[in-house]
């Protein structure tokens, strides 16, 4: 039987109720005439420079891993520190485009969720943030960020409380209040045109990063690292680079939530794609200390570059993240956030010496749980 | 005569309630095969999947509560519903095959809007908020009869019959000709008789749910009141 083909073979596709399907349509619509728009960019530009602090910087460590070169890409010094703000300030101003005034989002380490609290609280839309009580409890500070930014966090206190079930109260509310309200997703997931909308207000990052590389080495990484939890900046980092045969591209999953490592094909979220479930597709439960990697799902391009080699995607464990969080903090000032402590972890023992990894986000909102596992180290 | 379908989620209860259903007047029997991640589902249908998944209710153990229902209650069509997840891990072909050989009559896919797999034999679903253009595409493609979201929501008991369901139905009529059964919200012999007069079925899921919870014979009654509203 046929499948859908889309940009990414046979992964992603629509998988959710008729009812959303021409919300998805308008999205899509949308979406291409922004695109073809130079005031949509303008704008986007715009606040991308002198409201989010783009671009961001491009360091060079020199004490994290002797004998190599590791140059960071700094989205933790973005507002709202992590890269999440660079989607969510295309999707609010693809939103107002549409007429949307209410804006609901899911979120996992409460990045997202701040991140879009933030663009709502600047653009005056009411704002919805769906949350699991397990994550509620381990990023506090996000928490009551959002508070105060005047999002209204809802949580969820089934199944697994994390950003699984967040994500799908997100899309019952979506369904629910679909003709006012547009669900600002914070990864490369979901239903078409989701993944690639999110891959391409993401791939700022890697534009960025390739150009400011060539500028510091004369030449290219020989490898790009980036953490995937449903993976934006991972996607975000490697469409930078994907037209560059040479540079390997490498993703770095939890070890107990390894979509891409150990998971099989099926859908969830909307999309088909690779994910965590058991022989009869029923999803697993992903586990990582890291709240931003502790999603069952991905996006559906990784899977697509997954299975065409053009990326690599290898674990971290628990243990070796907060290593090299604590190490990264020690050895260049800059404590990261848990998720990409992964990448970093996997970067400095990668058979390659010129590497450039995406740092996310900041580990301000990680500091009370990482401080405590660190100590049982 | 007005059609009454009525959901049960697939447990090991479910012939004995299926024969409950058929009894008080159901003319079909919609039987759900939980998943993990129900998009479409409100928490009472939500919540009997997470009971029924506990119980150990797979793709397999599901399959043979479809046949067992079917020897109970042979003459009354039962369509299992699911999500796309269990076809995807099943295989879509087998799966449609072993759903007829234990006795299914089509089936209902609810995340799978009809230009995904439009060959999958199933009945559609339209919604409010479904253009007219995909109104028509889904009555092209539907099995036997077309469901209709009554809500722009998920599954649930509701105060009121939804206020859409009227020019839904109207549009609808006049784009397609299978029989029009609307679901999502319906719970009361009141809301049965309004979404009686103006749909050819009705679908009472969430709340039959509730009452299978005290027994066959709570179920009868319910479903009886639900056939005495669709007929007077």
């Amino acid at each position: 039987m046929s499948t859908t083909t889309s940009a990414f073979g046979t992964y992603g596709g629509r998988y959710v109720p008729e009812t959303l399907i021409p919300a998805l349509d308008e999205l899509e619509q949308g979406w291409r005439d922004a695109l073809a728009d130079d005031s949509f960019h303008r704008e986007l530009h715009e606040l991308l420079t002198t409201y989010a602090g783009r671009p961001t910087p491009l360091t060079l460590s020199e004490r994290f891993a002797p004998g190599k070169r590791i140059y960071l890409k700094r989205e933790d010094l973005l507002h709202t520190g992590a890269h999440k703000l660079n989607n969510a300030l295309g999707q609010v101003v693809l939103a107002r485009r549409l007429g949307k005034h209410r804006i609901v989002a899911e979120t996992g380490a409460g990045q997202h969720g701040v991140a879009t609290a933030t663009v709502c609280a600047k653009f005056g839309l009411e704002c919805v943030v769906y949350m699991g009580e397990e994550d509620m409890r381990r990023q506090r500070p996000n928490v009551d960020r959002m508070g105060l930014l005047g999002a209204e966090v809802r949580p969820v206190d089934f199944g697994t409380k994390t950003l699984k079930e967040a994500t799908s109260e997100a899309i019952r509310d979506w369904i629910t209040n679909v003709e006012t309200t547009h669900y600002l997703i914070g990864s490369c997931v979901g239903p078409a045109p989701y993944p690639e909308l999110v891959a391409e207000l993401q791939s700022v990052i890697g534009r960025e990063a390739r150009e400011q590389h060539l500028a510091a080495e004369g030449r290219l990484p020989e490898a790009v690292v980036a953490c995937v939890g449903g993976g934006s900046n991972a996607i975000g980092t490697f469409h930078g680079f994907l037209d560059d045969a040479d540079v390997r591209l490498v993703g770095v999953e939890a070890a107990g939530a390894a979509s891409l490592g150990s998971g099989r094909t099926g859908v969830l979220h909307g999309a088909r794609s690779s994910v965590l479930a058991d022989e009869d597709g029923q999803i697993a439960d992903a586990h990582s200390i890291s709240a931003g990697l502790d999603y069952p799902g991905v996006g559906p391009e990784h899977a697509f570059l997954r299975d065409s080699k053009r990326a690599t995607y290898v674990g971290a464990t628990d243990e070796e993240a907060l290593h090299a969080l604590r190490d990264l903090a020690r050895t260049e000032g800059i404590i990261p956030a848990l998720e990409p402590a992964h990448a970093l972890a996997r970067a400095r023992e990668l058979d390659a010496e010129l590497i450039l990894v995406c740092v996310s986000g900041r580990g301000d909102k990680d500091l009370a749980e990482a401080l405590v596992a660190l100590e049982r180290l | 005569m007005k059609k009454l379908v009525i959901y049960l989620m697939a447990d090991p209860e479910t012939p004995e309630l299926a024969r409950a259903a058929v009894e008080g007047g159901a003319d079909i029997i919609e039987l759900g095969f939980p998943f993990s991640d129900p998009l479409a589902d409100g928490p009472v249908v939500r919540r009997a999947g997470e009971r029924a998944l506990a119980r150990g209710m797979r793709t397999r153990e599901c399959l043979a509560v479809l046949a067992q229902t079917h020897a109970v209650v042979p003459d009354t069509p039962i369509v299992p519903m699911t999500y796309a997840s269990l076809l995807e891990a099943y295989g879509w072909e087998r799966f449609e095959q072993d759903v007829q050989a234990a006795g299914g009559s089509s089936m209902i896919i609810v995340d799978l809007p009809v230009d995904e797999r439009p060959e999958l034999r199933r009945v559609q679903l339209v919604a409010p908020t479904s253009t007219d253009e995909r109104i028509a595409l889904a009555g092209a493609h539907t099995d036997g009869w077309l469901y209709l979201v009554t809500v722009t929501g998920t599954t649930g008991a509701r105060g009121e019959v939804s206020s859409a369901l009227p020019g839904l139905v109207e549009r609808t009529r006049r784009l397609v000709s299978a029989p029009l059964y609307a679901g999502f919200g319906i719970s009361t012999p009141e809301h049965a008789r309004s979404v009686g007069a103006l749909a050819d079925g009705i679908v009472v899921g969430s709340r039959a749910l509730q009452v299978a919870e005290e027994g066959p014979e709570a179920l009868r009654e319910y479903v009886a009141s639900l056939r005495g509203a669709l007929d007077s």
